[in-house]
């Protein structure tokens, strides 16, 4: 399988080059050889302090820190999900670790080991600014190494950094914003994700502000069991838009990893999000050994009136995913959207969809989700609508469709709605198809053989998702698609 | 063109072609008719390699080369086109994209490199008025709500966009009101030249009078009954098919 980074800038990229990487199983299945300070396995208070003091974080983080562990210590880990995986021992984890060499003024400084490995995830660092015009604050394990872009966004007025920066320089946003979406104590993992996250990306949008590019970050875990605890915090003023776009890929090997993120989205009144995500972790062989763990809190507060958070998710890689993006509709008239594609294939399972909970009046949430099964890959799709009773006039409109490609795969729907206000309109649609041979047979007398069709069939029945994607995302996702249901009939 | 020597075709353990013999010479018009559940779709079917359909004996000869093994997609490579009887859906895959793939499917089949956009493009805005369709149809999804009549045009219309030498027309005719079909009649009429042969499946002699077919063939039980002329067609629409039977003594 395919990162989708290969294809970031597939506009300079000849299509012979798209095709070689497209050629590759899982061509990212690479460990970079690079010198890493690590911390042992093993989950205590004094290994927080550890990572809170390496960090030079402030007293009020650590304590909120600490406090996240006490409460997770008593928290037991989720069981209401459609997954099954053995049971995961956190004392066998290390919390921390980060290339031994770090703060770096310029690309020229960064280890030539880690460039190595942006080149072969096809970012070419330095030459993004002239390339594609998007910002980059590139995660390398646990520790921003480079970000560049800094000056254009600079001159907007827009903070993009690293979380371990902002909280050095921008510490008052990030005391008022952090956890104010997801408690410290929301849920297991999140709470886990408090106690020890290590880095992550903090955007600040100012009023009145369109930020002049697309902001990017990408993931990569590289330690050998080295969970990844990442924290992300976008804050749009009043007024303000941005959009923001996460890929990932991790590198091939047997031991499961776990991955805890926890992203918040804060909207201020009329202002706009837009966050994008194609994640692409290693999702383990054929047989289901090895791949990625992926327990994810996202949430998005529209609480400004007029305000509007959109999700939008392209989920093909992980052995495991467990991810509900939502949206906390506060302020009037405010809107929130989920569109996603999901795609288990082999032994992958995935239970993920979204919350809409309205709470002001006249809000609007749309949910569309594309959940695609081949292999022996399960696949739930878990949503709810909330209208609270003092939500007037709130509507939804929800489309959930499932695809099963062979007769070994499962998609299951679990859609529940919780209204407490007669006002509310709601509209659900459901509907599960199979890749039909006279489809097949079709596509085939047209000459299109069985692998382009079920990618053509793929693609087409992900559309409505794809078209809300960025551009330079939409074509790397189809793509992605393709290669990921490689091998999946015959 | 295509000769079929004793086929002898099951569809899910069930005997439903016979002994079906059939000549079929470039630039040739051959005409299948016969009633319902006849096997009809199953010739049709067969031709072009459907999965379903297995050949337990006899031979189909295409081009001088015997095709009873290859696969849908090198047969279409070959030039045979198959105008399915109900053609399928294919939601959120536009006409025009699934156009293109079929083009350069076939291409890479016959190690041709991919067609450029702007030709193919070019090519397929100078068929659209043979069929009778605009522009806007190439946008939206393969036979997606499509009514009858255009999901037959764009059957049609992928067979010139393809260009097949053998196109296999199974009740293309079914269900079109006058003027679709002779649009319809025309755009194959137009199509056809000395190197070109068609199998026109249909109940109707109203398509056939625009088209001057060469042979009428009556297929009854899975093996052919009767040959004729055009006179053929007629004959049966006003007498019926138990002539045919009482005819032939079955
Ligand atoms: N998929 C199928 N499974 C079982 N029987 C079939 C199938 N397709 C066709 N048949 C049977 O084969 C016979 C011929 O069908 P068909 O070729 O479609 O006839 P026609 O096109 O002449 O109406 C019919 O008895 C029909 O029921
Ligand atoms: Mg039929």
């Amino acid at each position: 399988m395919v990162a989708v980074q290969a294809f970031r800038f597939n506009n300079i990229m000849s299509k012979d080059t798209i095709n070689k990487r497209l050629d590759k199983k899982y061509e990212f299945g690479f460990t970079t050889d690079i010198e890493q300070e690590t911390l042992p396995p093993g989950l205590n208070e004094d290994v927080i302090k550890v990572i809170s003091n390496k960090k030079d974080e402030p007293e009020w983080l650590l304590n909120w820190r600490l406090n996240a562990f006490k409460k997770w210590k008593k928290m037991s880990e989720p069981s209401w999900a459609k997954v099954n995986y053995p049971k995961i021992n956190y004392q066998e984890i290390s919390y921390f670790s980060s290339p031994k060499k770090k703060k770096l003024k310029s690309l020229d400084e960064v280890d030539p080991e880690i460039l190595r490995t942006y080149e072969k995830l096809g970012i070419p660092l330095q030459e993004q600014k002239m390339l594609a015009g998007v910002a980059v604050d590139a995660v390398f394990d646990s520790v921003s190494i480079a970000t560049t872009f800094k000056d254009d966004l600079a001159k907007a007025g827009v903070i993009f950094c690293s979380f371990s920066e902002a909280v050095k320089n921008h510490p008052d946003l990030v005391k008022k914003y952090l956890g104010s979406v997801v408690p410290h104590t929301d849920n297991f993992f999140a709470a886990l994700n408090a106690a020890v996250f290590s880095d992550g990306s903090f955007v600040y949008i100012p009023k009145d502000t369109k930020c002049p590019m697309e902001l990017s970050t990408y993931f990569r875990i590289n330690a050998l069991n080295t969970g990844q605890f990442e924290r992300t915090l976008i804050i749009a003023d009043k007024g303000s838009d941005v959009s923001y776009l996460e890929g990932c890929t991790a590198p091939m090997r047997d031991e499961n990893q776990l991955h805890a993120a926890v992203v918040e989205l804060i909207a201020l009144d009329n202002a706009n999000i837009k966050y994008s995500t194609v994640q692409n972790w290693y999702p383990g062989d054929e047989n289901g050994k090895g791949g990625i763990y992926n327990f994810v809190t996202k949430r998005g507060l529209c609480k400004g009136k007029d305000s509007k958070i959109s999700w939008t998710q392209v989920e093909t890689g992980s052995a495991i995913t467990w991810k509900y993006p939502s949206v906390i509709l506060r302020g009037d008239r405010s809107i929130g959207e989920f569109y996603s594609v999901a795609l288990s294939n082999n032994y992958q399972q995935a239970d993920t969809g979204t919350k809409m909970i309205h709470i002001g009046n006249n809000t609007k949430s749309t949910i569309i989700s594309k959940g695609i099964s081949a292999g022996h890959g399960q696949q739930t799709y878990r949503g709810e609508v909330k209208i609270m009773k003092n939500a007037d006039n709130a509507r939804n409109y929800s489309q959930c469709d499932s695809m099963l490609i062979g007769d070994n795969c499962g998609a299951h729907t679990f859609p529940y709605i919780d209204v407490k206000n007669k006002s509310a309109q709601m509209e659900h649609e459901a509907t599960t198809s199979s890749i039909g041979e006279e489809q097949l047979f079709y596509c085939a007398q047209r000459g299109i053989g069985e692998e382009e069709a079920i990618s053509l069939i793929v693609n087409g029945f992900c559309r409505d998702v794809f078209k809300e994607l960025p551009m330079e995302f939409a074509m790397e996702a189809q793509q992605l698609m393709e290669v990921s249901l490689e091998g999946s009939v015959g | 063109m295509i000769t079929f020597k004793d086929l002898v075709v099951d569809v899910e353990g069930k005997r439903i072609i016979n002994e079906f013999n059939l000549k079929v010479s470039s630039g040739e018009l051959h005409v299948i008719m016969g009633p319902n559940g006849s096997g009809k779709s199953t010739i049709a079917n067969t031709i072009a390699g459907h999965p379903r359909y297995s050949i337990k004996s006899g031979d189909i000869v295409y081009k001088k080369e015997l095709i009873n093994e290859l696969s849908p997609e090198e047969r279409a490579a070959m030039g045979i086109f198959l105008s399915l009887q109900y053609p399928v859906s294919i939601p959120g895959v536009k006409n025009i994209y699934f156009l293109k793939a079929a083009v350069n499917s076939i291409r890479k089949i016959k190690n041709q490199d991919e067609i450029d956009t702007i030709d193919f493009l070019k090519m397929v805005r100078g068929i659209l008025p043979l069929v009778g369709l605009d522009e806007s149809f190439l946008h939206r999804s393969v036979n997606e709500g499509f009514s009858g009549g255009e999901k037959k045009r764009n059957e049609i219309l992928q067979m010139l966009v393809l260009q097949p030498d053998l196109s296999v027309l199974d009740e293309t005719d079914s269900g079109l009101d006058i003027d679709a079909l002779k649009i319809i009649a025309e755009g194959i009429k137009n199509y056809r030249n000395d190197s070109r042969s068609f199998i026109i499946i249909t109940h109707y002699h109203r398509m056939l009078d625009f088209l001057d077919p060469d042979y009428i063939h009556i297929l009854i039980d899975g093996k052919i009954k009767l040959s004729g002329g055009p006179e053929l067609a007629h004959k049966l629409e006003e007498k019926g098919y138990s002539w045919v039977r009482e005819m032939q003594n079955i």
